[in-house]
Formats: structure tokens, sequence, C-alpha cells
């Protein structure tokens, strides 16, 4: 089950694809997106990040900041993230493998990937809001983080 | 871009076709796939609208295009610019475009002028933004009906399109 909305975020560190380490308490006082995604170079990933990357400013200008999030190592995110044209940074749970994404309640043990999920984490380190794709090939609209972000307004 | 109700064709829209079935597209001119669907449809019995969906990280000049195309629109000649571009996506840079402009008899300086004007990057982003409201991911992404179809149309999708034309 994917962390609900009403409970602390599981704490993370993780290095994004430039090595440097990202904690959640860190960005305490921001909130966040955290976007998990199977794997780097599928390719219906590769649209996900694109379109959220198109609308990014207009996220960020309502108070999100994204993170992508996959079992990959942070090389292969460097070169994902080349490759897409994103500036979105992107997490590793590499090692130990998936132990963030199990933590959230996104990883899929069989596959040893995460699945397409969507947690919203609110300044003080709180869950607002999460989301999980009904498949992996059903990739989450960037409607619904504005929406979420409509309703956290409120 | 919060979520909104299913994309139906609005009188802004560019619609060519006729038939019993509204059909609408939203699609990129950089995009492959998107010219597949296009050429797909165009042997359809449907009435359909074009949307723009440009996702510049991907296609770096989607917007550009899609610009080109509605500065075209405002001398007449959308759909003939719109065919003229997915007909050759292997040569979509600038000399490429005044060339299409030229054999299509636009006005050069005013297609220039107007390619680059602010109302035509509105006129882009309205469309964008309608998609990212109607959930789109991917392009292209047909809505038949209010129902998204991500993707190149598929057989199944292409029957029921012909058939709901049979069957009137």
């Amino acid at each position: 089950m994917i962390v609900e909305a009403g409970t602390p975020a599981p704490d993370f560190t993780l290095p994004d694809q430039d090595g440097n380490e990202v904690s959640l308490e860190s960005l305490r006082g921001r909130r966040i997106v955290l976007v998990f995604y199977p794997l780097d170079f599928s390719p219906v990933c590769t649209d996900q990040l694109n379109v959220y990357q198109e609308v990014l400013g207009e996220l960020e200008s309502e108070g999100a900041t994204l993170y992508g999030v996959s079992v990959d190592s942070a090389y292969s995110h460097r070169a994902f993230q080349q490759q897409l044209g994103i500036t979105i940074p992107l997490l590793s749970d590499f090692h130990p493998k998936g132990e963030v994404s199990r933590a959230y309640g996104v990883l899929i043990e069989e596959r040893g990937h995460t699945g397409r999920a969507l947690v919203m984490i609110d300044p003080d380190g709180i869950v607002e809001w999460s989301y999980t794709s009904p498949s992996p090939l059903e990739i989450p609209g960037a409607n619904l983080i504005f929406d979420a972000l409509e309703r956290s307004a409120a | 871009m919060r979520s909104s109700s299913p994309p139906a064709i609005l009188d802004g829209d560019r619609v060519r076709g006729a038939g019993p079935v509204d059909v609408i597209e939203y699609g990129d001119y950089e995009c492959p796939y998107c010219a597949q669907a296009d050429l797909l449809l165009a042997d359809l019995p449907v009435r359909r609208a074009f949307r723009h969906f440009p996702v510049t990280s991907k296609h770096p000049r989607a917007r550009v295009l899609a610009a080109a195309v509605e500065a075209a629109a405002l001398q007449g000649a959308f759909w003939p610019m719109h065919d003229a571009l997915f007909a050759d996506q292997g040569r979509l840079d600038d000399p490429h475009l005044w060339q299409r402009a030229r054999t299509l008899g636009l006005d050069l300086d005013r297609f220039e002028a107007d390619r680059r004007s602010e109302a035509v990057a509105a006129r882009v982003s309205v469309d964008f933004r309608s998609g990212v409201a109607a959930g789109v991911m991917s392009t292209p992404t047909l809505f038949v009906d209010g129902a998204p179809h991500p993707g190149v149309p598929g057989e199944a999708l292409i029957a029921l399109l012909r058939g709901a034309a049979d069957r009137c």
C-alpha cells in the first residue's frame, strides 16, 4: 500500500543524477512531488517526464518541486536525463535496492522496480496526496498534480 | 491546468472531414507517430480536429513548427501547411519552412512575423493546455467520444471509426 495522506513521509537520503545526496530533511519547507517510475529508458516513462518538464515552470510557480525516483543507478539517471533533455532531478534508489520505494509502498517486489506513483509531501514532511497508477502502462497526467496543488492551496 | 472534462470540438478548433463521429487529435509535427496517425485518420469518415501538443524537451522544433502552421492559418493555409510538414519530417528547419510557405503562395514577410507573434504562441498554448488538462501524456493521443486513445490508432479503433459510419 502506498503511503497515505496525513501520515509522515518516510525519510530518505538518495543520490541524484550527479551523485549529490538529497534528503527529505534537506527539503523541509518546500512542497515536493516524488514521481516514482519503473525504469530509466523504458519508453513510456519518456513521455511522462517530458510532459512534466513542459509544465515544470508552472508547477514550480505553484510551489511544487519535482523529483523522479527509480531503482536505477545515478550514472543511468544522468544519461537518461540527458537523453530526455530534462532538468527534473532524478533520485537513485539503487542501494540497498528499492529500500525507499519499499518504505513508500510503491516497490513491485516480484519485478524489482517501482510502480508508477506520485507522492506529494507538504513543507512539514507530511504526505499530502498520493496516487498509484492502476498499471505501469497508465501514465498519471500532469493534470493530477495541478489538481492536488489546488486542493492543498484551498 | 487542473483536470477538465473530456474535450469536445469547439468553435476555435481546426476541423476537417465529415462523419458521424468526432475525433480530436493531439499531436506534434516532429513526432513520426503523429504523422502516421494523421494519415490513417485521413481515410476515415470522421470529423476531426487537430490540436497542438508540442513537447519541446523531446522535440526541440515542436513549438516552432506548431507556430508556423498557425501562422499559415492566418493566411488561410492551416491544412496545407499541416500536411506539408507531416509529409516530410526530415526537412523541418527554417529554410524548409520558407520553401513550403513560398510553394503555398503565402506572403513570406507576414508568415515570418506571424509565426513569432505572441498571438500565435498563445493559440498554440491554448491547445497544449487543454491537452494537459485532459490528461494527455503522449503523442499522438486521440479522443473519441471523450475517451482517450494514446498512440497510433490500432485496427480495433480504426474498425470502430469506420463501423460508426457504416451504421448510419
